[in-house]
């Protein structure tokens, strides 16, 4: 089975599919890419499942070999990727020879980079999932000298792009009630709307806090309330009064009362705010935002069939002057 | 909180039913009969469920399950019975688990016997006696909620958190103990260390305990505990609820 090299890495990257869904019951959460929508926009470049496990690189990539030639994509957040000194373009697929360096370095903007690799990372799932789930202490992040078992590619097309809805830079987020949503002051509920929050520096794969100037947020009765399921996106109002928003490998219960939760739809948003990123919270109806997760779904559901050719830019060709750009002008070689 | 039950949503695709707005024995008996009440009825568009101290949750597809839909059924099912008279699940386990108390396995030990007004003697002699339940299991994979221990040892949870509390410590607060599934840090009190993995990935039984189980300490030696965790078993005994 051919292998890929991990020469160096960044220290959050790690081998992330859709995680484990179904054990809230036995208390380990999905887990999963942060931004799963990247890892399905890898998978349609690359035309496999969107369930095929990729390389997550949070803030910092890498530099990565394999034994035999591959397919690769690069998603999510914008990061500087090079092969043997050559820039390559971000939201394509490309081929990459056997034995050739890829080098990823850090997000432009965004939090989360992703690593596709045509047939996929084909480690052995543990409990259905190859996915690291480090809070649960399944897997680890990748270190010099992994080495990951590739899948059989299937063979297709590189030099495919897709266009993606840029969600790397914060913005606004829609929210809907939830549980103790109504244990906030109305007042409370809208400064929350009001504020100009920004993603907190120290942010990871459980979760995020958000910075912003004014009293802290806190329900009535704050403290007696009872531990219950958590979902991500849900944004707990913590002990010191800051929202801290809960993602794919977030607790499967907490005490904390929740002011609004993060719709599906808008999670990637969060989830790839870098740090220092303005983010604010609106308020929609249910109605709402079920229309924005039907939309989501559907977009998911039309990503196969997105990715084009990537048009070739001049600057991209390695001999300009080997190629005749306008009629009658040449390099001037040909007999 | 008003009157409970209370059905309640939990963002777009989930839904909490509520006994009780603190924890006890019937409402958390209620969470765990519902909960296999709703998994019996196989309804469409159900994804998961889960129980929690004292509610029932439900996972849904909002695509395939419409959210009122769900709701009235929901609220159907909870006035056709009396849910906080229902028996315990069937198949449970007692589990035995060897337990050093105090010293350096358990160095808040001796403050929490004194937070519940015990000598570390008869505060010994009460874990030992102690036939606690599993209530839920949560926030970190299989670590289970135990209780309810005696009134005397509603002992707060600490405001200064104590940083690196390991795996199987035994911990505890509000007149429950956890077993700690993966070093963590916590505002409950670390009284003693077990052997016990509660998160067993790889294995056939990667999540041992289930809610409703029966857990008895058993009071050991820091040797007898160490020697455990070096051995290959699970750190515990178990034998089925008859």
């Amino acid at each position: 089975m051919s292998r890929l090299t991990v020469i160096s890495a960044g220290p959050g990257v790690t081998v992330q599919d859709m995680g484990r869904p179904g054990h809230l019951a036995t208390g380990l959460s999905r887990g999963g890419a942060a931004d799963p929508l990247a890892l399905a926009e890898g998978a349609a470049l690359l035309g496999q499942s969107p369930e095929t496990a990729a390389i997550e690189m949070a803030g910092m990539g890498g530099v990565f070999t394999a034994d035999r030639d591959l397919r690769i994509a690069l998603t999510g957040a914008p990061m500087q990727a090079t092969v043997d000194g050559e820039r390559l373009h971000w939201n394509t697929s490309h081929h990459l020879k056997a034995g050739q360096h890829l080098a990823i370095g850090g997000a432009a903007r965004g939090a989360y980079g992703f690593l596709h690799i045509g047939g996929g990372i084909a480690t052995e799932p543990v409990l259905g999932s190859r996915a690291a789930h480090l809070a649960a202490g399944l897997g680890a992040g990748l270190t010099e000298g992994d080495t990951l078992p590739l899948g059989q590619d299937r063979a297709g097309e590189t030099g495919l792009t897709l266009d993606v809805a840029d969600r790397f830079s914060g913005g606004t987020v829609r929210v809907i009630p939830s549980m103790q949503t109504d244990q906030f002051a109305p007042g409370d509920l809208r400064r929350f709307e009001e504020t100009a929050f920004s993603r907190d520096p120290r942010g990871n794969r459980m979760g995020v806090k958000m910075r912003f100037d004014g009293a802290p947020f806190a329900a009535q009765d704050q403290l007696v309330i009872l531990s219950e399921i958590i979902v991500p996106g849900d944004i707990q109002a913590t002990g010191d009064g800051a929202p801290f928003v809960l993602l794919s490998e977030c607790q499967t219960t907490g005490g904390y009362p929740r002011i609004a939760t993060v719709i599906p739809a808008d999670l990637p948003r969060i989830a790839q705010a870098g740090p220092g990123a303005p983010v604010r919270f609106v308020f929609v109806s249910r109605a709402q935002a079920l229309a924005a997760h039907r939309a989501h779904a559907d977009h998911l559901a039309q990503l196969p069939r997105a990715p084009r050719p990537r048009i070739r830019n001049p600057h991209d060709i390695p001999d300009l002057l080997s190629y005749q750009l306008i009629g009658g002008v040449t390099a001037g070689d040909e007999t | 909180m008003t009157a409970t039950p209370l059905i309640r949503d939990v963002g777009l695709s989930g839904m909490l039913v509520t006994f009780a707005d603190r924890l006890s024995e019937p409402a958390n008996r209620a969470a765990l009969a519902f909960r296999a009440a709703v998994d019996h009825a196989g309804w469409d568009g159900v994804r998961e469920t889960a129980t929690s101290l004292a509610s029932a949750f439900v996972r849904f597809d909002p695509l395939t399950l419409d959210h009122d839909a769900l709701k009235d059924r929901l609220a159907e099912m909870l006035a056709s019975r009396d849910w906080l008279a229902a028996p315990l699940p069937q198949g449970r386990v007692l589990w035995t688990i060897p337990v050093a108390l105090g010293g350096d396995s358990g160095p808040q030990f001796e403050e929490a016997a004194e937070a519940a007004g015990l000598t570390p003697e008869k505060a010994t002699e009460e874990i030992a006696a102690a036939r606690t339940r599993v209530l839920t299991i949560g926030f970190a994979p299989g670590q289970a909620y135990l209780g309810e221990l005696p009134a005397h040892w509603n002992i707060p949870r600490l405001r200064q958190l104590s940083p690196n509390v390991p795996q199987g410590a035994l911990v505890a607060a509000i007149r429950q103990l956890i077993v700690f599934a993966r070093t963590t840090p916590t505002g409950w009190r670390h009284i003693g260390q077990t052997a016990f993995h509660s998160f067993r990935p790889g294995t056939d039984t990667p999540f041992p305990l289930t809610p409703g189980d029966e857990i008895r300490f058993e009071p050991a030696t820091p040797e007898a505990i160490a020697r455990l965790a070096e051995s290959d078993g699970m750190g515990a005994t178990s034998e089925p609820i008859a």
